[in-house]
């Protein structure tokens, strides 16, 4: 199987710490894992460890999220497979910081995933 | 010509402001790290270009930053500026882990009186070595002691401290439980005070490695014993470097000082109209020249009938006058936090003080008048200044 190239955004603040501009694109060996990608990004971005998940712990942050193809994918299992579609690099997998309101129902996700891509600031 | 370089972080990131000797026309840079909260940023007593910040967030977690251009530009010492042979960023500068090998990870007392683990939160506090640029210590949330010896690229707890006996009864105060303070004595290399609240104030006479309460003088009437060895909500400590072993504390209440570098505190808050408050501060050349921003009460966090002042005490304590020209003296609800106030070195001692109204005042003539630097930035949390040749 092929290396894929995974899409992944970052929220403003830590784009700004990472020093990089619009979509980080990273090599990452299948399975396509969150936390194969999140080892990727770390191992490209030091200054992000501890800025998404606890150093020794390796747990996900409180307040960030985990999005990807419409679907809030953070209280899955990291070592899950992400789905197809971000593997492939079709969909990116969205790091967002948690803001409160918005909705589950399935018809206003589209309208929130635009939200959060134009600003996850908190 | 002498300058003056006013170091600022607030809620929303870091700021630089400069003059001249006159202290009068400054230049003002920033927001650096904008949207952060900047818990404090201070530069080395060896090097003054080199300038320490702690950068952090509740969603994002703590980092690191340096600048060896006086504040000109930064780097996260482990983010993207050094490198390796390909090219590939190394390091981690915001990896602070507590030493559960030396010292277990035991718990401390939460607000409801039950026990709670220790877990990091964010740096309060970096103090540089006074003899290398390249070392300075970090006060961390949940207490503890870090040193970094290579110019914050990596951090190792100073583990004598929360193993400390006593850290089960050390507990959070209204901001959380934060090593606040750090001070280091320029003659004695081993001597260090840290205070945390609420915990009280420690000495380590040994550079870091075993730790004393000195507490001692020290009374809260909220602990069941008011004269317990810990638990007292110290809220910031200052020591004239010209005079080591002579300590003046901003405690919860009280205004205290110690002849004996902590062994005893005696109160001398004197004719203060409310002693509760967090800054205090030294005059460059005075030592018995004290200031201190009085609040109301620990309820009512902004200065008494809304008139902000600055009381000087010119006698070491316990006599305090009030200085005000400049200051305003109606309407004004603000607070003083306890890293917000600084002095410099010059022959006619600036007095610097930040708000949570987002002003930053200067006095060029050791408090007698005031004027605003600037009067709009995010709530202040620390001011620190340094005096350039």
């Amino acid at each position: 199987m092929s290396v894929a190239a995974v899409r992944i955004e970052l929220p403003f603040h830590l784009r700004t710490l990472a020093q990089v501009n619009g979509e980080v694109r990273l090599d990452v060996e299948p399975p396509v894992t969150l936390n194969r990608v999140l080892d990727a990004l770390e191992e490209c971005y030091p200054v992000l460890r501890g800025t998404i998940r606890d150093h020794g712990t390796l747990q996900r942050r409180p307040f960030l999220r985990f999005f990807a193809c419409q679907e809030d994918i953070s209280h899955q299992s990291p070592d899950d497979p992400l789905p197809d579609a971000v593997a492939a690099g079709r969909e990116p997998l969205l790091i967002i910081g948690a803001i409160a309101g918005g909705t589950s129902r399935p018809g206003d996700r589209a309208a929130r995933r635009h939200r959060t891509q134009k600003s996850t600031s908190p | 010509m002498s300058q003056v370089r006013v170091l600022v972080g607030t809620k929303k990131g870091a700021f630089v402001l400069t003059a001249d000797g006159k202290r009068d026309q400054w230049d003002v840079s920033g927001p650096f790290f904008a949207g952060w909260e900047i818990y404090h940023m201070k530069g080395s007593p060896v090097n003054a270009n080199r300038i320490y910040v702690s950068q952090t967030s509740g969603w994002f977690g703590q980092i690191i930053q340096c600048s060896d251009d006086g504040g000109k530009t930064w780097n996260a010492p482990g983010g993207g500026m050094q490198t390796t042979p390909q090219g590939m960023p190394t390091g981690e500068s915001n990896r602070f882990v507590y030493d559960s090998a030396a010292a277990p990870l035991t718990t401390h007392q939460w607000y409801d009186g039950t026990q709670h683990p220790w877990d990091f939160k964010r740096v309060w506090h970096l103090e540089p070595s006074l003899t290398d640029a390249e070392a300075v210590y970090a006060g961390v949330e949940d207490a503890a002691l870090f040193l970094s010896k290579d110019g914050a690229h990596s951090w190792q707890e100073l583990p004598g401290l929360r193993g400390h006996g006593t850290g089960p009864a050390w507990q959070p105060g209204a901001g959380g439980m934060c090593l606040h303070t750090i001070v280091l004595d320029p003659a004695d290399p081993d001597r260090i005070y840290i205070a945390i609240s609420a915990a009280g104030a420690f000495r380590s006479d040994d550079g870091g490695k075993s730790w004393k309460p000195i507490n001692k003088g020290l009374r809260s009437p909220y602990l069941p014993d008011e004269d317990h060895e810990v638990g007292h909500c110290v809220h910031h400590i200052a020591m004239s470097p010209r005079r080591p072993g002579v300590l003046f504390m901003q405690k919860h209440w009280d205004v205290m000082r110690s002849d004996d570098a902590g062994d005893n505190w005696r109160e001398v808050s004197g004719n203060l109209p409310t002693d509760f408050g967090f800054a205090i501060d030294v005059h460059a050349h005075e030592p018995e020249t004290i200031y201190v921003a009085p609040i109301k009460s620990d309820s009512e966090h902004y200065p008494l009938d809304g008139q902000l002042k600055v009381w000087r005490s010119k006698t070491g304590g316990n006599e305090w006058e009030a200085m005000t020209k400049g200051l305003p003296q109606q309407n004004c609800y603000v607070n003083v936090l306890r890293d917000a106030m600084a002095v410099d070195t010059l022959d006619d001692c600036g007095i610097y003080f930040g708000t949570t109204g987002g002003q930053v005042y200067v006095s060029p003539d050791a408090g007698d008048t005031w004027k605003p630097i600037v009067r709009d930035l995010p709530a202040v949390l620390s001011v620190e200044v340094q005096t350039l040749a």
